[in-house]
């Protein structure tokens, strides 16, 4: 299955090559470092925009500086102890939106790309709710390489048939059937570490609010300690009581597991669970196993986006602005994301190439309302998604919504959120 | 004196083998989830054996990790043997060249030893980084060197407080200066003091991580660094991380193997007493 | 009785010195002096120059906004971070992290002196295969943290590690949580701190107090005993007049969760505890057993009364490693419990996240001080006293 994408890719990218790339003279040389904490699974999807890359420029050498661990903490930590030193790789992988913008914007180390954005054509390929969260009244930040939904919620059909369930279209309709799954020694919604339950709570939160209040939150026009912010908490606190109590010491694939294999009804998890189920466990999407918006979300997509910016002081800049164009070309886009399992964010890609679950995923993007994910780095900056975590595990031991909202509010004011 | 089977004897044999038993028990997890295909490894049959043994996990493994291999191996020995020769130097100026303050000055040296790494992480980077030595081996050698001064310093000095001074005054009054003394009488000696520093450096320095992730750049990252990546990103399949794992700890586990007796050896003769 | 003979070749004689002959010394100990310098010179500059970077940045306010500019700007605040992570009701986990430090060093430290001892004594019985033995016991600490934490992690897995184990023998499955525990036994309000703070010093100081008395300097027994005295009272008597610590009632206890990291720590480093004393117990003369059973004791009172007591000296130098590496869990509850498992956490990782997670570089700075300083705590009194008696020795 992963080589016949393999196969598909390189010969459309070559196809365009053939096209595009040999007409061009290339000039460009010395070296590009990208830096990113994608391994293991994710390698070869981004080997293959790298080979892509070195075909169009054959004179670059291009450096894979993938640091991973930590889901990201370590990539982090060694990508911010070399900035602070003041040793800028060429482009660095980071999530799109806030996690950039309040990191690296505010501190005036990313250049502005929004005259490459205008060269390449993307203001009109992008979809303007997209742009609207890569940017803020300074420029546009980063080039999106990719598309991940949020709020999804994964399901084993037979399984529910057996069981007689439907998959549930609200949190009341979850709650109404959570009690006789529980009691038949069915975990009704399967949970992993710490950033799964964020993970959760988001897509709980969406619902609750919607997309207006949810970006209302992130903008300061709500406050965490409104009604409606500390109902979040209350649903939440009702929902988890459906969760296994073994979650912390799970990995989401474990969760996953859980659901394949019977022991849980549901998992609210991000589209990579499905690349998970397709490559990993060989599933079939559509027969083996199902998906549908998480309940309360139909019609958003909550996204989150893997991008690369360029650094001010990039030592090969334009060897990294090349980069830039790649990833946000359309033979980019569709060489990477197959792979990756994830969509592109382009409105205009080409779905054949992907299954069916990226078929309805990319179907969609480019119809839902987008709102942006809390837990991936989109709509708060990264000291309050350091504090949130805290107050989750607050939450988790003392389920306790008013304090949680409380906690909230205070973390929010004190990471500057909403200006 | 020969053991005879007492019933003290099979209560002694019962109780190291059920404890032996525990201790291995990480091990058989390690090796059978390395074994199994990555489909096959989950939580429900973790302890059951592999229905079909996938060596490939090794080879593959080795794969992603053979480069790492080698610069943990430059880094570990040659970090080792240098703050080895210098512990073995300073141990033998602190036991036997007393001067003003020597207590004070060992006591801080000493202290080096309990910085928690991520005090100095920032610091030590941005240090490296002037000195043009980021990223690569070089600097990560020096600041294990440096960080390991405190330790060897401390094995070797206790170890040369046990030197008789007969030894060394007959040395003297043939006229030997600081470094024939050294050459001649305490060099010699040193055997057993340099077992137990090269296998707690080495072990020490193969095994570490935080530095090794964030002082070098992708060519010279350790195996420890390497294993994280096999073990990192959004979709593991563990026989890898399990299979990279048992290769990364195979060069320590001969050492402790072959080496093991020595180290005892080299305790018993006081090297960290006192 | 069986007197233990002093260990004389455990400490250090100043008569092994060179101090007698003073004519070869000048210039040797110029060349002495210089060998040890470029030591010194790394140590101060990579360690106390660091300590003191970190010290200053821990006074600063750099976190707050651009905190990752070129050259971001830092305003020194004074003692602001500390007072906030004391009182802070966000900062609860960084309280409660305090005393999981506590519980997992104690724990490290009794834990493999007491199984490493253990083993030690099974394998001073000379059992055949003790090198096969020996290297099973030892081998764990040729791992690396990172690889412990991961395998320790599948193992302590509620459902499916060794909870299962049971079952193959026909017992129920284990129920513990594990590392996804969030039970805690020893609850105790943060307000109670200073309470507790007090009747531990007065413990130490009536133990002072008892220990001056038995030695006849009466005057100095009755010095310490007063402040005892007054610091019990203070503590049952005295609420209304203790310090507020928090605005709201926080509880704090012993993490069930921690017991999971505790097994992995103590399993890999109790067979370092065990070569050392094994290297003890072997560097006793045979004749002292021979004498010991002679004079009419068995193995146990052999062990109690003659081995363990000069086993002391090793018994100091593995708590200075063994508290050395409990600093260095940080890895292995990183990558055995995640690090965001707020039951399992440590400063040390609080202090990673806090860092190099939530660019609060000054706040991280100061969790930074506060697990040193507590780690001065307990070794500064330690070099100091051995440092006194190498200069009794010397004197």
């Amino acid at each position: 299955m992963q080589l016949k994408k393999l196969v598909i890719a390189t010969l459309v990218g070559v196809a365009l090559l053939a096209a595009f790339g040999t007409v061009m003279a290339d000039n460009l040389t010395g070296k590009l470092e990208i830096f990113s904490w994608w391994a293991g699974d994710e390698g070869p999807a981004l080997q293959a925009l790298i080979d892509l890359y070195s075909a169009e420029h054959p004179n670059v050498n291009v450096i894979n500086a993938t640091v991973t661990g930590g889901s990201g903490v370590n990539a982090k930590a060694v990508l911010k102890t070399r900035m602070l030193g003041g040793d800028a790789p060429d482009s660095f992988q980071v999530h799109a939106g806030q996690e950039l913008i309040g990191t690296w914007v505010r501190a005036d180390r990313m250049e502005d790309l929004t005259s490459l954005f205008q060269q390449e054509g993307w203001m009109n390929v992008f979809p303007s709710g997209l742009i609207k969260l890569l940017s803020t009244d300074a420029g546009i930040w980063s080039v999106p390489v990719n598309i991940h939904r949020s709020n999804v919620m994964w399901y084993i059909p037979a399984n529910l048939e057996k069981w007689g369930v439907e998959a549930p279209k609200t949190w009341d309709d979850f709650l109404a059937i959570a009690p006789a799954l529980k009691a038949q020694g069915i975990t009704p919604l399967a949970l992993a570490e710490n950033w799964t339950v964020n993970h959760l709570w988001e897509s709980v939160a969406l619902a609750v609010l919607g997309p207006d209040k949810w970006q209302a939150l992130w903008d300061g026009t709500l406050s965490f300690t409104s009604p409606e912010a500390v109902a979040v908490w209350k649903t939440f606190g009702k929902i988890l009581e459906y969760t296994n109590n073994d979650a912390a010491s799970l990995s989401w694939q474990q969760a996953t597991d859980m659901v394949v294999s019977g022991k849980a009804a549901f998992n609210v998890m991000g589209d990579w669970a499905a690349g998970y189920m397709s490559t990993t466990l060989g599933l079939t999407p559509g027969t083996d196993y199902a998906w549908s918006p998480s309940p309360g979300t139909q019609g958003i997509f909550m996204m989150l986006s893997d991008s690369f910016g360029l650094p001010k002081g990039a030592p090969d800049r334009d060897n990294a602005i090349a980069w830039l164009e790649l990833l946000g070309s359309k033979e980019g886009s569709d060489a990477f994301n197959p792979l990756k399992g994830s969509i592109s964010a382009r409105t205009d890609s080409d779905l054949s190439l992907y299954n069916a679950y990226s078929q309805s995923a990319a179907m969609d993007w480019q119809n839902d309302i987008v709102a942006g994910s809390l837990t991936h780095g989109v709509v708060a900056n990264e000291g309050f998604m350091n504090d949130f975590a805290t107050v989750m595990e607050m939450f988790l031991t003392s389920r306790d919504p008013q304090q949680a909202a409380n906690a909230c509010d205070a973390i929010a004011r004190q990471n500057g959120i909403g200006g | 004196m020969t053991a005879r089977m007492t019933w003290a004897r099979i209560l002694l044999y019962a109780v190291l083998i059920i404890v032996s038993l525990v201790y291995l028990t990480p091990i058989y997890m390690t090796v059978i989830t390395a074994l199994k295909a990555p489909a096959d490894i989950n939580l429900e049959t973790a302890w059951q054996t592999p229905s079909r043994l996938n060596w490939g996990s090794f080879g593959q493994a080795y794969a992603k990790l053979g480069p790492n291999i080698m610069n943990s191996i430059i880094l570990a020995v040659t970090a080792t043997i240098l703050s080895s020769m210098m512990g073995s130097l300073n141990g033998y100026v602190f036991s036997k060249w007393r001067f003003k303050g020597n207590d004070i000055v060992f006591t801080l040296l000493l202290f080096g030893m309990f910085i928690p790494y991520q005090i100095i992480l920032i610091p030590l980077f941005q240090t490296l980084r002037q000195m043009h030595m980021y990223g690569g081996l070089p600097g990560l050698i020096l600041a294990h060197v440096v960080y390991g001064l405190p330790i060897t310093t401390l094995i070797f000095r206790n170890f040369y407080a046990q030197i008789p001074a007969s030894l060394t005054e007959s040395a003297q009054i043939d006229g030997a200066g600081f470094f024939k003394l050294y050459a001649r009488v305490i060099f010699p000696l040193s055997i057993p003091g340099f077992v137990v520093t090269f296998i707690w450096q080495f072990t020490q320095i193969w095994n570490e991580f935080l530095w090794g992730i964030t002082l070098t750049k992708y060519a010279s990252n350790p195996i420890t660094v390497g294993l994280a990546q096999l073990a990192g990103g959004e979709a593991v399949s563990w026989n890898l991380p399990m299979a990279g794992s048992i290769i990364a700890a195979i060069p320590v586990l001969l050492i402790y193997v072959l080496m093991g007796r020595y180290f005892i050896r080299g305790l018993l003769a006081g090297s960290v007493k006192g | 009785m069986l007197v233990a003979p002093s260990p004389a070749s455990l400490h250090y004689h100043a008569s092994n010195t060179l101090e007698r002959w003073p004519v070869h010394l000048s210039r040797d100990r110029i060349i002495a002096f210089a060998v040890l310098l470029p030591s010194l010179v790394l140590i101060a500059v990579f360690v106390y120059g660091f300590i003191g970077q970190t010290i200053y940045i821990s006074f600063t306010d750099w976190g707050q906004g651009a905190a990752l500019a070129e050259n971001p700007q830092m305003h020194l605040i004074g003692f602001d971070n500390y007072k906030e992570l004391f009182t802070s009701f966000l900062h609860m986990r960084f309280r409660q992290d305090l005393i999981n430090a506590f519980f997992y060093t104690v724990s490290l430290v009794l834990g493999s002196l007491a199984l490493g001892l253990f083993l030690a004594v099974l394998l001073d019985r000379e059992p055949r295969g003790e090198g096969i033995f020996r290297t099973i016991f030892l081998y764990p600490m040729s791992l690396s943290f990172v690889v412990t934490g991961t395998i320790w992690r599948w193992l302590l897995a509620p459902e499916g590690g060794i909870n299962v184990l049971p079952s193959f023998i026909g017992l129920s499955p284990g129920r513990f949580r594990w590392i996804s525990s969030r039970q805690q036994i020893l609850t105790f309000d943060w307000q109670s701190v200073p309470s507790i703070t007090a009747i531990v010093v007065a413990l130490v100081l009536a133990f002072l107090a008892i220990r001056m008395w038995r030695r006849g300097t009466h005057k100095r027994a009755l010095i310490a005993a007063a402040p005892a005295v007054i610091l019990v009272l203070w503590a049952i008597f005295g609420q209304r007049l203790m310090p507020q610590m928090v605005p709201i009632p926080e509880k704090h206890g012993f993490n069930l969760a921690t017991i999971g990291v505790m097994i992995a720590a103590i399993w890999q480093f109790s067979g370092y505890t065990m070569a050392l004393y094994l290297a003890g117990l072997r560097g006793i003369p045979v004749e002292l057993h021979e004498v010991s059973r002679l004079d009419g004791a068995n193995d146990i009172q052999y062990y109690t009364r003659v081995a363990f007591p000069i086993l002391k000296p090793i018994t100091l130098s593995a708590v200075i490693i063994l508290a050395h590496i409990s600093l260095k869990m940080f890895a292995l509850i990183f990558a055995m419990a995640g690090a965001d498992n707020s039951a399992t956490d440590h400063p040390a990782v609080l202090m990673y996240l806090t860092t190099f997670r939530g660019n609060k570089f000054a706040l991280g700075a100061s969790i930074a001080v506060i697990l040193f300083l507590i780690v001065a705590l307990f070794i500064v009194p330690y070099l100091v006293s051995s440092y006194r008696e190498q200069r009794k020795r010397t004197s």
